[in-house]
C-alpha cells in the first residue's frame, strides 16, 4: 500500500531515513517543520498554484500521439512535461522548494544538475525569486550539455564544476551536499529528485505529483479521453515517475513501469540501473536500491542520457519495487537513440533522452501492449540532446 | 574479548588526571601504502599521540572536504579494502598499543552487516568506530552492535546541533562525544579562533561525557584552544596534506614528527 507521507523516521518501509552529517540535521528537521507547514497553508498553495499556472504553464497537455499509435497497434498518449517551461517537469519542484526557501527567510540556494535540466529550472526559480544561486555540475555533463550551462549563466547563477570521482550526476550530488553542510545557515538546497535524507524525497514527489493529478482529470474516461492501462516513465532519481506514478499506485487497474539506463547493456556493468540490478544501500542520506561493488563502494553509472547516469534512486521507487507496486525495466542507449528518432520523425516531438527511455520500452513491448490505453510521461524535451544524438549516430 | 570502549575510556582518564587533553591525529588507512602508514602512525605515537583515527576509504565521503577526499581515492586507487585498512589497523595497535579508533562512512559498514564490520574491526585490536553521515537518528542498531563487539561507538555534535539533539546524543551514551568545532565539511581553516567554548559548555551541562573536538583545527594554537575546552582534539586534514605533499614516506614522517610534537604539547595546555 502506498504511504501519505514516511514515517517519523523519514522511512518508508525500509528504505529512505536521514543519514547525514550531524551538522545538516537540524535544518532538515527544519526543513521538514516548514515544508509540513507550508503544504498545510491554502495561501502558500494558492501563491504555487499561481506560479505554476502563469509561470510555469500548467496544466501541461495530454497529447494523443495518432501516427504512432497507429504503427504501433496502441493508444499512445504522452504527458507534454516537455511544454512546462524551461523544458521539463523539474521546474514544478524548483519553484516550489523556491518559495518554501523564501518563506524561510535564505537568501542563497544551490543545487545539482546532471543533464542540466534541473540546474536551469533552479536558475530559473533563483531569478524568479531573487536569489543568489550556485548549481554544481560534473565536469563531464558540463561537456556534454554546454547549451544547458550558458542558460544558467544567463540567468544570474554560477555553475561549479565538479571533478571528483566521475564527474557526473553522483559527484554534483556530494558536491552539493558539501558546500550546503558548510552553508546551511543561510542556503537552502534544492534537491533535484526524489532522493536525499528526509523530508526531500517526500517534499519533491508532493511537488511533482500534480503531473499525476492533472493526468486523471484529463484521461477520466469521458468520451475521447479513456482511462490509461498503462504507464510508462523514465526512472534516474525518479522524480518525473513519481509525479506522474504517485496519484495512481494501488489502483489495480493501471499498470505502471519505471525504465531505467540499460547504457551499454547491463551485462557489461556500464549501466544505470540501480533498482533493476542494484542492492540496498546507503547513498546521499537515505537509504535505498544502489550501485556498489563487493565493498560498498559506489560504482559509476553510465548512461547516455545525463539523466539517468546515476547510481542511485528515490527509496519511495525502493519501496515500491518490493511492495509489487511499480515494475522496473530497463533499456539501452541504442535503444534510447532510435525512440529519439521515432517520436521526432513521426510526432513532430524531439524528446529528451530521459523520456526516449521510456518510449524505448513501449515500443519494444508494443505487442503485449495491443489496443491499450498508454501514457508516456514526456517528462522533457530533447533540445538539450541534438549534439548528442548527433555524435551517437557518427 | 578486548573492550575497546574501556580501553578510550581510561585514556581520557589518565589525560584528565595530568590536567591535558588527548591528541588523536587522523590519517587514511595505506597512505602512501599499507607499510609506509604504519610506519608514520608509529612516528606520530612516539611524537605524542595519544590514540588514533584510521580512515577507511570510501567513495563518497560528503563530510570530508578536497584533502581527505584525494587521500581516500588514492588509497581506494592502490587497491585499498576495508579488509587491507584493518590490517593496518592491527599493525598499527601492535607497534603503539594506543587505542585506534576507525573511521568510515555507513554504507561500507551496512554492506558487510554492522555486526560483521564491527566483529572484524574488533578483531583487529580497534577500540571504536566513527561514521561520518551517521547522526542519532539513525544511530541505535550501530550503538547495539559496537556494544555487542566490545567497541565504543562515537557520536557528533555540531554548533547548529539544538539542545533538543545534544539529549539524545548524551541518551545514546557513546565512548565519546565528537564535537565538530566548525561548521563545514574537514580541512585546514585560516583562523586565529575555534568555536568551541560554548558547545562544550551546553555538553557539560548534561553529562560527563569525554568531549573531542575536530573539523577545521589544524594548528597549534588552534588545538590549544579546543584543548582547554574539551578531553580531546582531532587533527586529520593537517595530517593528511603532509603525506600526500611528501615525497616520500621518510620525508612524511620528518615533517610530521615536530608538526605531532607541537601538537601534543598544545593539548597539554
Amino acid at each position: 500500500m502506498k504511504l501519505e507521507r514516511p514515517d517519523s523516521a523519514g522511512r518508508f518501509g525500509s528504505f529512505g531515513g536521514s543519514f547525514a552529517p550531524e551538522t545538516l540535521m537540524p535544518a532538515l528537521t527544519e526543513l521538514e517543520r516548514a515544508f509540513t507547514e507550508a503544504w498545510g497553508d491554502p495561501s502558500f498553495r494558492e501563491e504555487l498554484d499561481g506560479l505554476l499556472a502563469s509561470f510555469v504553464g500548467r496544466p501541461t497537455p495530454a497529447h494523443r500521439a495518432t501516427r504512432l499509435s497507429d504503427r504501433l497497434g496502441i493508444d499512445l498518449w504522452l504527458k507534454r512535461e516537455d511544454l512546462a517551461h524551461t523544458g521539463a517537469h523539474k521546474i514544478n519542484n524548483t519553484v516550489g522548494q523556491g518559495l518554501l526557501a523564501k518563506r524561510m527567510g535564505k537568501p542563497r540556494i544551490i543545487a545539482e544538475t546532471g543533464a542540466g535540466q534541473h540546474g536551469v529550472a533552479t536558475a530559473t526559480a533563483a531569478a524568479l525569486l531573487g536569489f543568489e544561486c550556485a548549481v554544481y555540475m560534473g565536469e563531464k555533463d558540463i561537456e556534454r550539455q554546454a547549451l544547458n550551462v550558458y542558460r544558467m549563466e544567463l540567468l544570474g547563477t554560477e555553475v561549479i564544476p565538479v571533478t571528483s570521482g566521475s564527474g557526473t550526476l553522483k559527484d554534483a550530488v556530494s558536491a552539493a551536499l558539501r558546500d550546503w553542510v558548510a552553508s546551511v545557515e543561510n542556503t537552502h538546497y534544492i534537491i533535484g529528485s526524489v532522493v536525499g535524507p528526509h523530508p526531500f524525497p517526500w517534499m519533491v514527489r508532493e511537488f511533482q505529483k500534480v503531473i499525476g493529478e492533472e493526468l486523471q482529470g484529463q484521461l477520466d474516461g469521458s468520451k475521447g479521453h479513456p482511462r490509461p492501462d498503462v504507464i510508462v516513465a523514465p526512472v534516474g532519481g525518479g522524480s518525473n515517475a513519481m509525479g506522474v506514478f504517485y496519484p495512481y499506485v494501488g489502483d489495480t487497474s493501471v499498470r505502471l513501469v519505471g525504465v531505467e539506463a540499460a547504457g551499454l547493456g547491463i551485462e557489461t556493468g556500464h549501466h544505470g540501473a540501480s533498482l533493476g540490478h542494484g542492492s540496498p544501500g546507503v547513498l546521499h542520506g537515505a537509504m535505498s536500491y544502489m550501485l556498489q561493488d563487493a565493498e560498498g563502494q559506489v560504482l559509476e553509472a553510465h548512461s547516455i542520457s545525463a539523466g539517468l547516469d546515476y547510481p542511485g534512486v528515490g527509496p519511495e521507487h525502493s519501496y515500491f519495487k518490493d511492495a509489487g507496486l511499480v515494475e522496473y525495466d530497463s533499456v539501452s542507449d541504442t535503444e534510447a537513440v532510435g525512440a529519439l528518432h521515432l517520436l521526432s520523425s513521426t510526432e513532430g516531438i524531439i524528446p529528451a533522452l530521459e523520456s526516449a527511455h521510456a518510449l524505448a520500452w513501449i515500443t519494444r513491448e508494443a505487442a503485449s501492449l495491443s489496443g491499450k490505453t498508454v501514457v508516456l510521461n514526456l517528462s522533457g524535451r530533447g533540445d538539450k540532446d541534438v549534439q548528442q544524438v548527433a555524435a551517437f549516430d557518427g | 574479548m578486548a573492550d575497546g570502549r574501556a580501553a578510550l575510556t581510561a585514556m581520557f582518564a589518565s589525560a584528565r588526571s595530568e590536567g591535558r587533553a588527548v591528541l588523536l591525529p587522523y590519517l587514511t588507512a595505506g597512505l602512501p601504502d599499507p607499510d609506509s602508514s604504519v610506519e608514520i602512525f608509529a612516528a606520530m605515537a612516539a611524537a605524542g599521540a595519544d590514540g588514533f583515527e584510521i580512515g577507511i576509504p570510501y567513495s563518497d565521503p560528503l563530510m570530508d572536504g578536497p584533502t581527505i577526499m584525494e587521500a581516500g581515492e588514492r588509497a581506494l586507487k592502490r587497491g585499498m579494502t576495508v579488509d587491507r585498512s584493518l590490517d593496518v589497523v592491527r599493525s598499527v595497535v601492535e607497534r603503539t598499543g594506543v587505542p585506534v579508533l576507525v573511521m568510515t562512512y555507513v554504507n561500507p559498514v551496512l554492506h558487510r552487516g554492522i555486526d560483521a564490520f564491527f566483529g572484524a574491526a574488533a578483531d583487529a585490536g580497534a577500540a571504536g568506530v566513527i561514521l561520518a553521515d551517521l547522526p542519532v537518528d539513525e544511530a541505535v542498531p550501530f550503538v547495539d552492535a559496537a556494544t555487542r563487539q566490545g567497541l565504543g561507538m562515537v557520536l557528533f555534535v555540531a554548533p547548529t546541533t539544538t539542545a533538543g539533539r545534544l539529549e539524545k546524543v548524551v541518551a545514546a551514551d557513546p565512548a565519546f562525544v565528537y564535537a565538530i568545532a566548525e561548521v563545514g565539511v574537514t580541512g585546514e581553516r585560516d583562523r586565529a579562533s575555534v568555536n568551541t567554548a560554548s558547545l562544550a559548555a551546553s555538553l557539560r551541562e548534561r553529562s560527563d561525557v569525554p568531549v573531542v573536538f575536530g573539523v577545521g583545527i589544524a594548528s597549534p594554537d588552534q588545538a590549544r584552544q579546543a584543548a582547554a575546552d574539551g578531553d580531546g582534539v582531532i587533527v586529520g586534514t593537517a595530517i593528511v596534506r603532509r603525506v600526500l605533499d611528501a615525497d616520500s614516506a621518510r620525508a612524511a614522517i620528518e615533517e610530521l614528527t615536530p608538526f605531532v610534537r607541537d601538537l601534543a604539547s598544545a593539548v597539554r595546555r
